[in-house]
């Protein structure tokens, strides 16, 4: 286990060197950082002068270490457009995209995870038919669609929900449920296959001549192996879930990352962007590194060699 | 006369196919006294362990089955629903598998999985559950069997598994044992050790046991007694030395001559071989169904019900219109 955890560790913090490489080359992406600072206009004095106090005119491989150590040690720049610091705007933002993304993932997961089992116990009826239904309306609607929609609905015609801001928690429903939402299909879909596939296997027929009542052999026996899977896969569309939460964000005005992603593109605040990519990858390795974890507490086959 | 635990009549098995009824398992009749080893034998497809899974109700959810009776130890379960079934199922009637490497949860220890089927039937503590669990690993011949609970069991050999399985099914004591083909998936040595630890179990603790297999060199080691199964059906019945001495089907007699016997078989010898393949079970077969591949067919056997018949010693029964006298005649060395 402890290998494996040290394995795991390992290749996660590789992983994050190589997005810090992407996401510091972001800012050279658009050409010579010294013009884009110096703005228009400006003379080539200027530019110079910009190019030196910004050390834009190091070796690119020191201007890397050092940014990496600043970021190491929570500075991740300056942001020229809200003359503030980066760090300290992103983790304001932060808690609202978490708690956004928390509960679209809890409202995939309880959703799609029950429906999956009960598709799996009776295949090819109502209830698995009805599934199926969700799974492909899910997976073709786009999430700004379905957003909008359900604005429409419980907002405009019903009135029962807010649209726009943070003030409680009524105005997280209709965000969790459009980001959630787009998540629920491959849950479903997999926990359905697992189910199947571990019901029709060999220690479930043993569990069955114990004379273990249903109950115990589909959750005690059946679930938590088909579980596995979904464990990993939920981690990944967390991931998903995070970018798709700039376009949910700015459709339900929630003053979180994604939406602060959004405003810092349109101002074109290179720094901020690139703190941001930073934020999400190393948040997307950090619960990757996790869902292995747990996968590894779940599969005796992983935790014990 | 010793307590008869099984007794099974006229059972039969069906499951709806695209093409029509398939008829795995038809007019199946047999039982089991108390400390008797009764052994199904038949080649792969002629609905031996869909025999034993009818008698446990652990059928897959298509398939049907009906019987006069399935009584245990005098209790009709015939018609038994699951609540009662589930009751009995490793309590009082035990099954092994014949795949040890995928028959246990990969997700709990040995321990748990030993306890868990002592705990359902029996209102026994955690700590009496793990000594049960403890006593019966070191009887099927684990050592170090305290240490073992804790493992899981991708970390255990086939042979383990196995032993493990035994384990199980003896958790609650039960009156009889189901094994289907217990040995079939383990390496040959391990095989005769298993079969062994059967017979012993099986003594000391006075049950009737149903050992399935395709192997006869297995039968003629522990049987008691012998149901040949073909396509289907019990096409003969009787003592171990009955079946093996004057086996009176022509199935039962070819199944003996593709085995060589040492001493007997000399070098350089054809061993038998049944020509053709297993008929499809799809729908109503009249006549004999073993007539397409029996060498003294002729032409009633294509249509004739052919009932169990008596043969001239008591409790030996063979499917046949002839009687046995004349299937002695039959050689299948020359059709291979």
């Amino acid at each position: 286990m402890l290998i494996y955890a040290v394995k795991r560790f390992g290749i996660a913090i590789l992983v994050a060197l190589t997005v810090s490489v992407l996401s510091f080359s972001m800012i050279y992406l658009s050409g010579d950082p010294a013009i884009a600072l110096a703005g228009e206009g400006a003379s080539q004095e200027d530019i110079e002068n910009v190019r030196r106090v910004y050390g834009f005119d190091r070796p690119i491989i020191f201007q890397y270490v050092d940014w990496l150590l600043n970021a190491l040690s929570g500075n991740l720049g300056h942001s020229n457009y809200l003359k503030s610091d980066v760090a300290s705007v992103i983790f304001e933002r932060l808690p609202t995209t978490m708690i956004l993304g928390a509960c679209a993932l809890g409202f995939a997961l309880i959703l799609s995870i029950p429906l999956g089992v009960l598709a799996a116990i009776r295949p090819n009826s109502l209830i698995d038919r009805i599934a199926l239904t969700i799974a492909v309306i899910g997976q073709a609607m786009p999430s700004f669609w379905f957003a909008l929609t359900l604005i429409l609905w419980f907002s405009i015609t019903w009135r029962l929900l807010p649209i726009t801001g943070t003030g409680s928690w009524l105005n997280f429903i209709m965000p969790s449920i459009a980001l959630g939402y787009y998540v629920t299909p491959a849950v479903m879909r997999l926990t359905r296959a697992g189910m199947m596939e571990v019901l029709s296997s060999d220690y479930i027929r043993t569990a069955r001549a114990k004379g273990l009542r249903p109950a115990t052999v589909l959750f005690k026996h059946a679930l938590r192996n088909a579980i596995i899977p979904v464990v990993s896969l939920a981690a990944v569309q967390f991931g998903f879930m995070l970018g798709g939460s700039i376009v949910i964000e700015t459709i339900f005005a929630i003053n979180g990352l994604g939406f602060l992603a959004w405003e810092s593109i349109q101002r074109a605040d290179l720094p901020m962007m690139q703190a941001i990519v930073l934020v999400l990858s190393v948040f997307y390795i950090v619960l990757t590194f996790l869902a292995d974890m747990l996968n590894a507490f779940l599969d005796p086959r992983i935790r014990v060699s | 006369m010793s307590e008869r635990i099984l007794e099974v009549e006229d059972l039969a098995v069906s499951i709806p196919v695209s093409a029509g009824l398939l008829r795995p398992v038809q007019g199946i009749s047999l039982h089991v006294d108390r400390g008797e080893t009764l052994c199904i034998v038949g080649e792969s497809g002629c609905g031996k362990s869909l025999t034993s899974l009818a008698i446990m109700d652990l059928l897959p959810k298509k398939a049907k089955r009906t019987a006069n009776h399935i009584r245990l130890a005098g209790e009709e379960l015939g018609d038994a629903g699951e609540r009662v079934m589930s009751d009995i199922r490793g309590n009082r009637m035990s099954m092994i598998f014949q795949e040890p490497m995928t028959s246990l949860n990969p997700a709990y220890t040995v321990g748990n999985q030993l306890a868990e089927a002592l705990k359902r039937h029996k209102n026994v503590s955690d700590a009496e559950a793990r000594d049960r669990a403890i006593y019966l690993l070191e009887k099927v011949g684990i050592t170090a069997a305290a240490s073992r609970l804790g493992q899981y069991p991708h970390q255990l050999s086939g042979g383990l598994r196995q032993r493990v399985m035994i384990a199980m099914a003896l958790m609650c004591g039960p009156d009889l044992i189901i094994a289907d083909e217990p040995t079939t998936a383990l390496d040959v040595t391990i095989q005769a050790q298993i079969l062994h630890l059967l017979a012993e179990l099986q003594r000391e603790f006075d049950m009737g046991l149903v050992l399935i297999t395709h192997d006869l060199g297995v039968v003629a080691r522990i049987a008691d007694r012998v149901s040949v199964m073909y396509a289907g059906q019990i096409v003969e019945a009787g003592s171990a030395e009955q079946i093996f001495t004057s086996p009176a089907h022509p199935y039962t007699r070819g199944l003996l001559e593709c085995i060589p016997v040492p001493g007997k078989t000399r070098p350089g010898e054809r061993l038998g071989a049944i020509p053709g393949i297993v008929p499809s079970l799809i729908g109503d077969m009249p006549g004999c169904h073993f007539a397409s591949r029996c060498p003294l067919a002729h032409g009633a056997c294509n249509t004739a019900q052919v009932a169990l018949q008596d043969a001239s010693d008591s409790g030996h029964a063979y499917r046949c219109v002839l009687p046995a006298s004349e299937t002695g005649t039959v050689d299948f060395k020359g059709a291979a």
